[in-house]
């Protein structure tokens, strides 16, 4: 499905910030902001929720830690429990100091890779994707905020150049 | 500027009176012959009897000579331990207290020498919690020149008859003697005191002058004095809590320390921020602030726990019997305070403060730094009292007495200092950023 959508090109970050600020008041949704580098507060002006990938962090850590415990305990303790070096293989508590390290580093590891794979997953990045941004300069030094029209071209032009923008395009756009 | 709410001040005096009477009651119930202290024993020990049956049957193979005088070394070592009790129940509760003290004053001089932008505002209150290093090092100090005066046996190579028979203790008799250990503890009190007091000053003088040398000038003594502090706080923790065991050593003890004293101190910054925000008196502090603290609280609540971790695992994986000592006493008789410590230090504080909404909870990071508080108690309660009390540990009494006169004590001191000056640095170059901090 093709849409039209309204381009506002700004030159500066408080320019934008203005900008996303007055086309919220004036109740437009905003399709989408591009940015060379991250602007602060924007996701907060925008309305954005916020992330819960910390939260998907701390569950993969969870599972880490359990993966940690129960292979070591197999391995370590019902498996094969020999005698290496006087240690204590009766039960896992006993023994467990020197599973500590382990069980720490995989949680970590659990955590990190996951959550990054999850983020990656979320914002639909891997290494052969297809680039998204409407116009190279938004990678160099002009923010883009895109908004969609629905027969109100003429206000949301009117409004768009009240808010400082250095160009505005309207273009076609195949909504993904 | 702030005024001593009657309250505060009643109930600081209330638990002075009551922890006194404690102290007292300790030293009074201390046993001071051989039958007391066997009465002791016998009627509040029922777990103890197994292990004096084991030793009965051990010694009916011996000849009977020996095994007379073996029950009468048994007995002057539990009398010792008995009599140690009240002691190292007011040794631990006062260096817990000074302990808060030097926490904080080192986390101050951080701030100052990093040029923290966000917490210029919270300096007063820093300030006015080190106000208690000055009486509470010199009560720290006194009960070791007590100790030195044989007036208790919390440290036993201060015993002259003991280092004659301990080879060991006469090797090390170089560094732990009276005298040297006097004259360090004066050297390292006497810096700490003198930078807090100097450091005081230029930031009241920082507000009333129109340049800002003071500020730069405490910008270097901070750092100066940071070189000083890790080294002192080292030698210091070797001095007053490793060298009650001293047949035993470890190298990162001194770290091990000052985490904890580290967390101790940024938990009660946050605690006294918390209630004077509460009662409106810092209105510029904001949630970030606090924010900020719970976060310092979380990451080197960890980094005890690291420490802590990393001294037990090294010497428990080695075994080498002439360091595994020190633990197995602590396994075997203080089980629950030896990991029960854990828990509070680490696992409490990680599930609670780890969520970046419940670090903005007032009430919540409070709660959390009770725990964290008596966690660190514990932490000084299991370095000092294995080695002078060792199984005849309790919390009692004289403990609880001890931690009730000392807070009442820290309380009345700290919060008089804040009167003194005004809670908001009118002219430090960071005022403005730390006002409008915002995380």
């Amino acid at each position: 499905m093709a849409s039209k959508v309204i381009q506002a090109f700004y030159n500066d970050d408080d320019v934008l910030m203005h900008a996303v600020k007055k086309v919220k008041a004036a109740k437009h949704h905003i399709e989408e902001v591009y940015c060379p580098f991250p602007v602060h507060g924007l996701d907060k002006a925008m309305g954005l929720a916020p992330t819960r990938i910390a939260i998907t962090s701390f569950l993969y850590g969870c599972v880490g830690l359990t993966v940690a415990i129960v292979m070591m305990n197999f391995i370590m303790i019902k498996d094969w429990p020999q005698d290496i070096g006087g240690k204590p293989s009766f039960s896992y508590i006993e023994n467990m100091p020197a599973f500590v390290p382990i069980m720490f580093e995989l949680t970590v590891f659990f955590a990190a890779h996951l959550m990054v794979i999850t983020f990656y997953l979320r914002s639909r990045l891997w290494p052969f994707k297809k680039a998204e941004n409407p116009d190279v300069r938004t990678t160099d030094d002009h923010f883009v905020m895109e908004i969609e029209i629905h027969n109100n071209e003429r206000e949301l032009t009117d409004l768009l150049t009240g808010t400082g923008a250095v160009e505005i395009n309207i273009s076609e756009k195949n909504s993904h | 500027m702030y005024t001593f709410s009657n309250r505060l001040k009643i109930g600081s005096i209330i638990l002075m009176a009551i922890g006194l009477l404690g102290i007292i009651g300790g030293f009074v119930m201390a046993p001071g012959t051989v039958e007391e202290a066997k009465a002791i024993v016998a009627s509040h020990d029922d777990g103890h009897g197994g292990g004096h049956d084991a030793a009965a049957s051990h010694d009916s193979g011996m000849e009977h000579g020996a095994a007379a005088e073996h029950d009468a070394s048994h007995d002057e070592h539990l009398l010792s331990q008995l009599k140690n009790r009240p002691w190292a129940a007011l040794y631990v509760a006062a260096f817990f207290f000074m302990m808060i003290a030097l926490g904080v004053l080192a986390f101050y001089a951080i701030q100052r020498a990093a040029q923290a932008g966000w917490s210029p505002l919270l300096f007063r209150v820093m300030e006015g919690i080190t106000a208690y290093l000055v009486p509470g090092g010199i009560i720290v100090f006194v009960i070791l020149v007590l100790s030195v005066l044989h007036m208790n046996h919390l440290f036993i190579w201060m015993d002259p008859e003991v280092v004659a028979h301990d080879e060991l203790l006469q090797g090390k008799s170089g560094y732990l003697n009276p005298t040297f250990f006097l004259i360090r503890a004066v050297i390292f009190l006497g810096g700490w005191i003198a930078y807090r007091e100097y450091s005081r000053r230029l930031s009241l003088k920082q507000d009333e002058s129109n340049d800002n040398s003071s500020f730069k000038l405490n910008f270097r003594i901070s750092a100066a004095f940071l070189v000083f502090y890790l080294i002192s706080e080292s030698i210091m923790s070797w001095d007053w809590i490793m060298s009650v065991e001293p047949h035993w050593f470890s190298t990162l003890f001194g770290w091990y320390i000052f985490a904890s004293m580290f967390v101790s101190g940024i938990t009660v910054i946050a605690m006294v921020t918390i209630y004077l925000k509460s009662k409106g008196l810092l209105p510029d502090v904001n949630d970030s602030h606090i924010h900020d603290l719970a976060k310092f609280m979380f990451g080197i609540s960890i980094f005890w726990t690291y420490l802590w971790f990393s001294q037990f695992m090294l010497i428990w994986y080695s075994n080498i019997p002439e360091e595994v000592t020190y633990y197995v006493t602590r396994i075997e008789d203080y089980n629950l305070p030896f990991f029960g410590m854990v828990a509070m230090n680490f696992l409490f504080p990680v599930l609670l403060l780890m969520n970046s909404d419940y670090k903005r909870i007032n009430w919540f990071v409070v709660l959390t730094g009770i725990v964290i508080l008596a966690g660190h108690y514990m932490d000084i309660f299991n370095a000092i009292m294995p080695s002078t009390v060792g199984n005849q540990w309790f919390i009692g009494i004289p403990e609880i007495g001890a931690i009730l006169f000392f807070a009442g004590f820290f309380i009345f001191w700290v919060f008089r200092a804040l009167t003194t000056a005004p809670l908001q640095p009118k002219r430090n170059p960071f005022i403005e950023e730390s006002r409008h901090f915002h995380y």
